[in-house]
């Protein structure tokens, strides 16, 4: 159950939510239960749909997320995003990502595992594992969301992928089609997109592989069929529409360090005290507030991430 | 007759970005469905600062298209000056008072600190002096220095592509159409100070 906490300047969000093609998880269930579920909104399997009519967080393995924040109006997830395989604007992936599609959809892995292969998504997502995880989300552009993501986690698929010793990082790659992704015709990053993770970060309960997003799908431009949710660090390592995964010995050169190596790091840590050379971290501002909020160490997530970082620092691995 | 009439064109044309900005911050003010997107003070930032930058542009290309259609703009080229102060200011005001909401510590910070704010804010001054100098009085009263000052506009412009330049994060294709409008214009102006020396010179020979 949500607890909505109200602050001073949030008076008016209510109305704005009201407005807007919002839907709260209790009016879900409630929708799901009177229609039926899946006739009432575009769910993905009876074992998702299943989770949501219990109405407790599906799995309950694993509750780190903090649910108190006032979750993020679907349209605005759906509308601003920053997905330059479909255009530079914030509007322009929900115009243009309908051009994607995600079935089939494979994923190769490779690297130092005892598992590579090419596979489903459904091979390598357990949809009966599926879970609930309310995160904040921090986009280095000092905005952010709470988002309602369901997925599972990712050390789940990484146990079944079996990684050898010498998988000291975990290497992610979006897909590379300019057919599909018409904002790849310019080269404003080199494409395809590349994250990565060291492989305590990527085994951390935090981390999730997700597949959809209030209860519903993933669309397109969220990242779909499949994408990376680490809500410590900064959005962009969140990479979507995942085709390939590689566990390799070297530290991944990720696209914003190619792009920028002095603005972004491998980490990217969400680090109100490190500052971004053009503009402060200090604060930010959560999607739908009038004013700035203070940005928070590690996202919020401090206590449950802070070690994997013990003697490191933070200021020159940002 | 028809003076009045494309003054009236030209003043209704600059002030319809400011107005539809308007109306768009008043739908989002009233809860209203806006084209705000969900991020709007970052919009308005963007939408301003870039209106900032096309009239200051138009400003700089009034004495070129005069020498080189002979069309009489000149007259309207303070009130397109002006519409780049206006844009300017609405530019500034989003960040001081919807962005960081009069917090000064932050804002110092960001100016001195981050160079594209500072090279932003330096545009910014610069905007407001000609702005308060560009009236007929101060004109007559600054005189031959009036001109001078009123050069300030090429270090300004170039300020405020800079800082154009910088603020964004990773597409850098509209700024550096900015910035070869700008080199366009300021090398247009250095082709004319080059001919007018050679004018001089030949008639000294002659
Ligand atoms: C009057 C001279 C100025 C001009 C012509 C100007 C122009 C611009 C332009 C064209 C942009 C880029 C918009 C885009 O990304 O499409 C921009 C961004 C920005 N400007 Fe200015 N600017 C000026 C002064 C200032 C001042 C004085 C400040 C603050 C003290 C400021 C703060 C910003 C900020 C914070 C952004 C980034 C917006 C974002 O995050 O996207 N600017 N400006």
């Amino acid at each position: 159950m949500l607890i909505k906490i109200k602050n001073s300047w949030d008076l008016s969000e209510k109305d704005v939510t009201s407005e807007e093609d919002f839907f709260s998880r209790r009016d879900f269930v409630k929708a799901a239960g009177i229609m039926g579920v899946g006739s009432a909104v575009n769910l993905m399997t009876p074992a998702l749909a299943g989770a949501y009519q219990a109405e407790t967080p599906p799995s309950g393995k694993y509750n780190g997320s903090d649910i108190k924040d006032e979750q993020t109006v679907l349209s605005a997830i759906t509308s601003y995003n920053n997905f330059y395989e479909f255009g530079i604007e914030k509007d322009d992936p929900s115009k243009n990502a309908h051009s994607l599609v995600t079935k089939p959809w494979n994923i190769t892995v490779d690297g130092h595992c005892e598992n590579p292969g090419e596979y489903a998504v459904e091979d390598l997502v357990n949809f009966n594992a599926l879970e609930e995880r309310i995160y904040r989300m921090r986009c280095v552009e000092a905005w952010s969301m709470v988002i309602p993501w369901v997925g599972v986690s990712l050390s789940q698929v990484i146990e079944k992928l079996k990684p050898s010793l010498s998988a000291r990082y975990i290497y992610f790659e979006t897909l590379e089609d300019v057919e599909q992704m018409p904002g790849q015709a310019r080269n404003i990053i080199q494409w395809p997109y590349r994250e990565g993770l060291r492989m305590d970060e990527a085994m951390h309960p935090l981390s999730i592989m997700a597949v959809g997003l209030y209860g519903r799908t993933l669309e397109n431009q969220n990242g779909a069929p499949l994408r990376l949710v680490v809500p410590w660090k900064y959005g962009f390592k969140g990479v979507k529409s995942i085709v390939k995964i590689s566990f390799v010995e070297e530290k991944p050169n990720t696209s914003w360090m190619r792009l920028a190596p002095q603005e972004y790091g491998f980490f990217a840590n969400v680090n109100p005290a490190v500052s971004h050379p053009r503009w402060s971290q200090a604060s930010e501002r959560r999607i739908g507030d009038f004013r700035r909020r203070k940005t928070l160490m590690f996202n919020g997530y401090g206590e449950m991430v802070a070690g994997l970082y013990d003697g490191m620092d933070l200021r020159r691995n940002y | 007759m028809e003076k009045k009439l494309s003054r009236l064109l030209i003043h209704t044309l600059s002030i319809l970005p400011a107005l539809w900005i308007g109306w768009q911050i008043w739908l989002w003010y009233s809860f209203l469905p806006h084209e705000l997107s969900a991020n709007p003070i970052e919009y308005i930032t963007d939408f301003t600062g870039n209106w900032t930058i096309r009239f200051l542009l138009l400003t700089l290309s009034i004495t070129p298209l005069v020498k080189l259609t002979k069309w009489r703009l000149l007259k309207y080229r303070r009130a397109i000056g002006l519409y780049a102060f206006l844009y300017g200011l609405l530019h500034f005001l989003n960040y001081m008072m919807l962005d960081y909401f009069f917090n000064w510590s932050l804002i110092i910070e960001d100016v001195l600190k981050r160079p594209a704010i500072t090279f932003g804010m330096a545009g910014f001054a610069m905007l407001v002096i000609l702005a308060i100098t560009s009236f007929k009085f101060t004109k007559i009263k600054l005189g031959k220095n009036w001109t001078k000052l009123h050069q300030l506009i090429y270090i300004l412009a170039i300020s405020v592509t800079v800082h154009n330049y910088m603020m964004v994060k990773a597409d850098v294709l509209i700024p550096l159409i900015h910035a070869t409008i700008l080199s366009i214009l300021l090398l247009y102006r250095l082709y004319l100070n080059w001919s007018k020396r050679r004018e001089r010179a030949k008639r000294q020979l002659a």
